[in-house]
Order: structure tokens, then sequence, then C-alpha cells
């Protein structure tokens, strides 16, 4: 009787840390992959490294001293950061906020949108393994936009400039100039970034049909923003329930049709031409008159919850905010769209090899900031 | 002189000693190792200089300009700082292997420059096999980057290594089967002999062998696109993560000095060495040899990182039948052909490579994709 | 504009499916019994015309006497919006069933709420904890912590 023998390569599945201290995990994030040789076969992301209980920090201070918490949870976005919070504080008091102070708001938040792409697509770009060239040229931008934040704010990262009714002040007056000068330019230097790399044979190669998010699964999933999007999903807040002044503005909504690395990347490129536009409307628009309401120092709302939300660079941020009539929030829920935005991450990526995981980890965009809070 | 070995004396024979010259093989041989290794490392000094003021251009930088007049000393600097750096070796390493890693790495790599042609008849020596010796040594350096990433004990180091010599392997053939469409030409192995054949360089004559040569050549040094040994967005350093110090320097020093000699053998084989007009051959070597860097870290500096998946199938799918391809069409010429005037040649060969580069682009595809698990 | 269902009309058409089960309801919300959460959700997700596909957060608040659920949901497809209210009474024993399997999207959001705030969520497939280490003591958003 023959003996039958399988001859089979027999291989050993072995777990590797990908961070928390990893050049591509952008911040402290931690991915326990398994693998099989090169190939995926299980990840679990690892959270709560930059954990500083903000939700928690925010019950103990009155409704002004939460903004410049809100600064420190998406670090590279902190004008959308600032905005929803007081949006959900102004929503929930029955303020009015001045017409000139939505528009500056509006302004802040789509330069603050470039300023995040610019670093998403950059470090994207960088994960793919561009060595470091197109995120120099992006810097190179955003320097520019963090100067035209610094004008207004007198900071670079964290602006802490939105206030309760309004902005904390004016613009000044060279401001003005110098934002037409770099809406007139940065069309020109988003040409320049797609010449680099836009069509190049290997990034089509590295990212075109990788980590791919089906529609169904995005929605599913609870994913936002440039993530939801790129998954052919036409869903903007600013269109779909429009907050501030974006209903008297034209824009249109990039969305992607697979919802791979490739779509991703595009959506964000697209989405910041339309943040130009937008811009070119709101200085056009721009009224004169009062940048903040008249608010109590110690402001008391009313007993009471409100949801307020805004499409940030990464997706929908929320605040969830419930009120005792105290001088401080009676709780401040965060909806942060870094992490949920993760959730589908483990499917994206299984069965791709390690450098794919890195691409399509980098292609979500999070920030660990808004993840651990 | 009875102490030559046999074989010895057969290299002496061989060698191109200037009649007028004092002593005999021993005397050739110290003063050309001495000259050798200063110029080795005098040539990855200014290399190191060049790549990074090069690439600080590329990347809207200045590049390092502190040390020195134009910064001409950072890589004095650099040396400096490495060498005073703590050695560490991982604590569950094999240290005898984390130790020898780097000496095995760097050893081949100066052996090469024993036959490479710096001007006229200035070589250590003249080696009738001389291209097959570049290419047999060259890749014993493999070992010492597998040592390195198996005796740190760290999975990236691993994962580092085990590309590498998946990688060297595939690109050792179709490397070969490119420079053997020279060798036709020439009839000898010999550097030298190579170098007097090329009235018109062979970069016009070898178009397609010259383009994979110059593709295998970059996964065989590790450079972009095929720098995935050292990804360092993916496997943060790959096999030298866990080196520092002296050992890192060998490594570091491994590195240029590959792209160094990759950059003589390629002016050698396809540029016509040191051949030129006016200026003394020797300055037409590093005219040459600079320019070929050049073009190499200008790569690096624009184009993303392949899979490593890709890599392979572009090695087997791709280069291997071209250079085949590329021997027939070069063989026939040879027979058929023997008394037609090179420019023929030249415009055939160019028309073969269009074709075979277009026709290959349409049916090749980069990348397989996700595995199922 | 995303249109705010009203939780009256939204109540009336739930107490005809879930008799009894609707404790109140306000201008854009509904609050429910706890045990019936996984069989309202998956009501108000497959329902023609609600489809609510997309659950934009779940937030936990303790009230001291009980905690509250705020499930907010989206249908992405009629652009409308609705919130879900559930209390618990239970402190040391809280526990809910997980909508995980209906909404991928309350995976994190739901180990999230079982960090801070020591909820648990029966049926989810992974809960532990996700932002403080797993021998951590107490659960830091709750009134009494601290």
């Amino acid at each position: 009787m023959a003996v039958k023998t399988e001859l089979k390569l027999k291989t050993e599945p072995f777990v590797l840390n990908i961070g928390p201290v990893h050049p591509s995990t952008h911040g402290v994030f931690r991915m326990r992959a398994t693998l099989d040789g090169e190939v995926l076969i299980d990840l679990e992301p690892v959270f709560g490294y930059l954990h500083r209980g903000i939700e928690k920090l925010a019950e103990g201070r009155t409704y002004t001293q939460v903004i410049p918490l809100t600064d420190r949870l998406d670090y590279l976005a902190s004008m959308s950061n600032n905005l929803a919070y007081v949006m959900a504080v102004e929503k929930l008091a029955g303020i009015t906020v001045p017409e000139r102070a939505e528009y500056l708001r509006v302004i802040m938040a789509e330069l603050q949108r470039i300023a995040s792409h610019l670093i998403a697509v950059g470090a994207f770009l960088n994960d793919c393994g561009a060595f470091m060239t197109p995120i120099l040229y992006m810097i190179r931008e955003r320097e520019k936009i963090l100067d035209l934040l610094e004008m207004v704010s007198g900071q670079r990262l964290t602006y802490n400039y939105m206030r309760v009714g309004g902005v904390s002040q004016d613009i000044p007056g060279e401001f003005l100039p110098a934002l037409r000068k770099f809406v007139q330019r940065m069309p020109s230097y988003i040409d320049e970034y797609d010449q680099l790399l836009a069509e190049n044979e290997i990034l089509l190669a590295r990212s075109k049909g990788v980590g791919i998010l089906p529609k169904d699964m995005a929605i599913n999933a609870s994913a936002s923003g440039p993530v939801l999007r790129a998954s052919g999903v036409k869903w903007d807040i600013r269109k779909a329930d429009p907050y501030s002044v974006y209903d008297r503005f034209q824009f249109d909504i990039p969305t992607g049709s697979v919802g791979d690395c490739y779509d991703r990347y595009r959506v964000r490129v697209q989405e910041m031409r339309q943040s130009v536009r937008i811009i070119k409307q709101v200085m056009e628009g721009l009224p004169e008159g009062e940048v903040k309401a008249e608010v109590a120092h110690f402001l008391r709302l009313p007993v009471g919850e409100t949801y307020a939300h805004i499409e940030s660079p990464r997706g929908e941020l929320g605040f969830y905010l419930v009120s005792d009539n105290s001088i401080a929030p009676y709780r401040l829920h965060i909806r942060a769209p870094s992490l949920i935005n993760l959730t589908a991450l483990r499917d994206m990526t299984l069965g791709w090899k390690v450098a794919d995981v890195i691409i399509i980890f980098g292609s979500i965009d999070i920030n660990m900031g808004e993840v651990d809070r | 002189m009875a102490i030559y070995s046999p074989g010895l004396s057969v290299l002496s024979q061989n060698a191109a000693l200037p009649p007028d010259w004092p002593g005999g093989y021993w005397l050739h041989w110290l003063v050309f190792v001495v000259i050798i290794m200063t110029f080795v490392l005098a040539s990855i000094m200014g290399f190191i200089y060049f790549e990074r003021r090069g690439i600080g251009r590329f990347q809207v930088r200045l590049g390092p300009n502190r040390t020195g007049p134009f910064g001409i000393l950072q890589p004095v600097a650099d040396a400096i700082k490495v060498l005073l750096k703590e050695d560490i070796v991982p604590a569950k390493g094999d240290r005898i292997v984390h130790w020898l890693a780097p000496v095995v790495a760097f050893v081949p790599v100066l052996l090469i420059f024993a036959v490479v042609p710096f001007g006229g008849g200035a070589l250590l020596a003249d080696l009738n096999i001389g291209i097959l010796y570049v290419v047999a040594v060259s890749s014993v350096t493999v070992v010492g980057v597998f040592m390195a990433g198996w005796a740190s004990n760290n999975k990236y180091s691993l994962l580092g290594a085990m590309r590498d010599v998946a990688q060297v392997v595939s690109y050792e053939i179709p490397l070969l089967l490119s420079i053997v469409g020279v060798v036709l030409l020439t009839g000898s192995l010999s550097m030298i002999k190579i170098v007097a054949a090329q009235d018109l360089p062979f970069i016009l004559l070898q178009p397609l062998g010259f383009l994979i040569f110059f593709m295998a050549a970059l996964a065989e040094i590790n450079r972009t696109p095929f720098d995935l040994l050292e990804a360092e967005s993916e496997i943060v350093a790959g096999f030298h993560t866990e080196y520092s110090g002296m050992k890192f320097a060998m490594f570091y020093l491994v590195e240029y000095a590959e792209v160094l000699a990759i950059s003589a053998i390629i002016t050698t084989l396809f540029l016509g060495g040191w051949r030129g007009p006016l200026l003394p051959p020797f300055v037409w070597f590093l005219i040459k040899v600079f320019g070929v860097f050049f073009f190499i870290f200008w790569i690096r500096s624009t184009i993303p990182r392949l899979r490593i998946d890709q890599v392979m199938a572009f090695a087997w799918k791709a280069l291997l039948p071209l250079a085949l391809l590329n021997l027939v069409v070069t063989g026939i010429e040879i027979v058929a052909l023997p008394a037609i005037s090179p420019w023929v040649i030249i415009l055939i060969n160019l028309g073969v490579l269009a074709v075979l580069v277009v026709v290959w682009s349409r049916f090749f595809k980069l990348g397989g994709g996700r595995v199922a698990v | 504009m995303t249109l705010a269902l009203s939780g009256k009309e939204i109540a009336g058409k739930l107490e005809e499916q879930f008799p009894g089960g609707i404790l109140d309801s306000g201008a854009d919300s509904v609050t429910i019994k706890s045990d019936l959460l996984l069989s309202v959700a998956s009501f108000l997700k497959d329902t023609k015309d609600l489809e609510f596909d997309y659950l934009t957060a779940i937030t936990a608040v303790d009230y001291s006497r009980y905690f509250e659920l705020v499930y907010q949901l989206t249908s992405l497809k009629h652009n409308h919006s609705l919130i879900i209210k559930t209390q618990l009474y239970d402190r040391n024993h809280a526990s809910l069933p997980s909508v995980s399997g209906l909404w991928r999207g309350a995976d994190f959001q739901e180990r999230e709420i079982y960090d801070l705030l020591g909820i648990k969520f029966d049926g989810h497939p992974n809960m532990k904890r996700i932002f403080l280490w797993e021998d951590f003591q107490g659960h830091p958003l709750r009134k009494d912590y601290l």
C-alpha cells in the first residue's frame, strides 16, 4: 500500500508590533500585526498612548476654558475643533453669531482644511516611499497657512481663536492681502504636486486597488470625511447639514469610485481645490461689523443637551454637550472621526503585505491626539 | 622573486604597470591599495556631501551648510558623531555574528575597486575576467546583510534582510545577462579592453542593455525605488535597525561604496570609462561617476517605492525576458551584420528598445494583490 | 439640511411594534426600555422610509441616579436623523446589548464607553478597555470617580 505523503511548505505566523514608536504610525499608535512572511493575517489596533482624558478635564473647566483643550484634540486642525465646540455651546445657549465672525470662521476652517490635507497627502506619499520630497513641498505651503493663522491668533498650532459668540479678535489689516496672494497661488501649487506624482506608475501600482473600503462597509462602519467620500458616498456635512454660512457658497463634493488608497489621496487633493474656491467666495462677501456677540463671562447654559457637528478635515467631528446650568459642562463627549474611521482598518488590511498596511493606514489619515483624546 | 604564488604571478604579468615604475608587483600592490582605499573613502565623503546638498535642493531646502564653507565638512562631522556613539548590541542578539556582519558586508565592496579602471592603465589588477570578478565579489555583500538581519534578533531587521536576499539573488540574473551584451561586443571580460573597445559609448550600442543594467543595479544596491530592505516608512531601518556607532558607520559606508562601485562600473561598461576629449582621463572618469550618481539620487528624491512582490515580478517577468531578447538581438547583429556602420546598429537598437519597452509595458502588470487569509 | 425626525412621530410608530417599550419622546429623540434596544435598532435600520444606515455616535452620560445611553442615528439615504436614548439604573452591573452587529461603527465607541463609564455591552466581540490599561481601577468618566 502506497503511503500518501503531502509535501507542503509550512510557515509559522509571527507577531510584529508596528508602533507605538514607528516612523509611519503618525503618532503613538500601535498595530499588533500577525504576519505570515510578509502577508498580514491578523491585526489589532491598540490605542491609548496619548489618552489625556480631555472629556473628563472639560467637566472641571468653564465653557471658555474648554476651548484650549479642544486645540489639543486634533492638533493639525485646531481651528476646526474650536469651531465644532463653540458651535455646540452656541446651539445650547441660543447665541447668534455676528455675520462677520461667521465668515471669518469659514475662512479659518477652510485654511485649516488645506493645511491638514497637505500633511495628510504628504505623509501618505512619504509612506509610499517617496523619500520626503512631496511632504517638504507641501510643508512649504502649509507654512504659509500657518503664517496666516498666526496673524489672526498669535499661534502656529494651537490657535484658541474661536470664542463662544464669535472669534477672539478681528483680523489685522495685512491679513486679507496676504490671504489673497495665497489663494491666487495655491491652485498652481496643487498642480505642481499633481505633476510630481499623481500619475506616477509606481504610485499607481502601489495604491490603486489597495485597501479597498467598499461603500456599504464604509457606511456601516461609520466612516466619515474623505474616507467615506472616497468609497463613493456623496456625504459632506457642509452640504448635508449646512452649518455656519456654508449654504451661501458654491462648491462641489469630490468623491472616489472604488474606495482604495488612491481614491482617498485624490479626494483630499480635490478637496483642497474646493477649499480654495470657498475661501475666494468668502473673501468677496466678507461683511463689516462686530466679530463677537456679547456673552457673559461665566456663561451658564440652560439645562439640556445638544449635539453639534462639523465636517472637519478628517470627517464628522461632533460635540455632545450636556449642561446642568452650572458654569462648566456636565458632560462633553467628542465624536472623534479619527477613532471611528479606524474601525474598518482590520478589514481593509487583511491579506495585504506589510508595505500595504502602512499605506492603507496612512491613507486613512488619523491624528492620535484625536483618537486617544 | 620566488615568493609569488602561481596565481599571483599571472596577476603581475597582466597588471598594466607603467614601465618606469620602480619595484615590482608588491610595491604596485601597496601603492594602489593605499590609493584606492583613500580614493574610495574620499569619494564616499564627496558622495555623501553631494547627495545631501543635492537632495536638499530637490526638496526645496538648503541641505547641510553649517560645518565649514558650504557645509563641506558635514561628512567629517557625521563620521565623528557616529564613531563616538555607544555601540549597542541587542541583549538577545548573536554577538559574534552581529559584530562580523558589517565586515562581511564591507570587504567585498572594497574588493570590487581592484579591477575598476580609474584612468588609462591606472588600476590594481587588470584581470582578464574583470567584470565576472566584479559580479562574483559584489554578491557576497548580501551575506553580511543577512547576518546583520539575523543576528539583531529584531523582526524588522529580519524582514529587511529577507527582502534583500530575495531581491539581490533575483536581480543578479538580468544584471549578468545585460553585461553579456557588452561582453559580446567587446569579446573580452577585461575592464581595460571593454573601455578600449568603446569608440562609441556602449550606451548607444546597447541602450536596452544599459536600461536593464541600470535598473538591476539599483536593485542590487538597494536604492529607490528598490530600497525595500531599509524602507524607512515600513520596517524602520531594515537590517541595520539595531546597529549604532562604528558598526552602523560600516553599513553606511557599504551603502555609499556600493553606489560608487556601481557608478564606476556603469561608467566603465556603458559610458566609455575614462575616455573623453581634452581633460585628463581620471577627471573624465570622476565626472562620469558623479553624473551617474547624480542620476541615482535624483531618482531617490523623486519616486516612491515598490512592494516586494512587485519588485520580484519586475525582475522575473520584465527584466529577465527583456535581457534575453537583448542578448539575442545583439548576437544576431554581431553574426549577421559584422561590417555594417555602427550608426545603423544604433538606430536598430534604439528601435528595438522602443518597441520592446512599449510592447512589454502593455502585457506586463505590476503587482499581485490581496492574498486570501 | 439634515431633517431631525420628530420623536413623537417615531415613538408612535415604535409603539405599534413594541407596545409598552417606549418610555418618553422629545423633539428629536425617543427614550426606550433598555432591553428592547437591539430590536428597536434593527427595526429602525431596516424599515423602509426610516433606513438609519449610519450610526453617527454613541454617548453615555452619568446622571448619578442612572446612566443614559444616547444613540445618534442618521440615514445617509434620506438625510434625516434621530436620537435613541435608553437608561440603565444598575450602577454595579450596568449592561446593554451591543449594536456592533448592526453597525460596525459601534465597535470602538462601545469599548470606549465600557472603558470610561463601565457599561458592559453583551455580544460585543472584543469587550475590553480601549484607552486605559487593562488593570486600571475604576471608570474615570463616572461622576463618583475620585
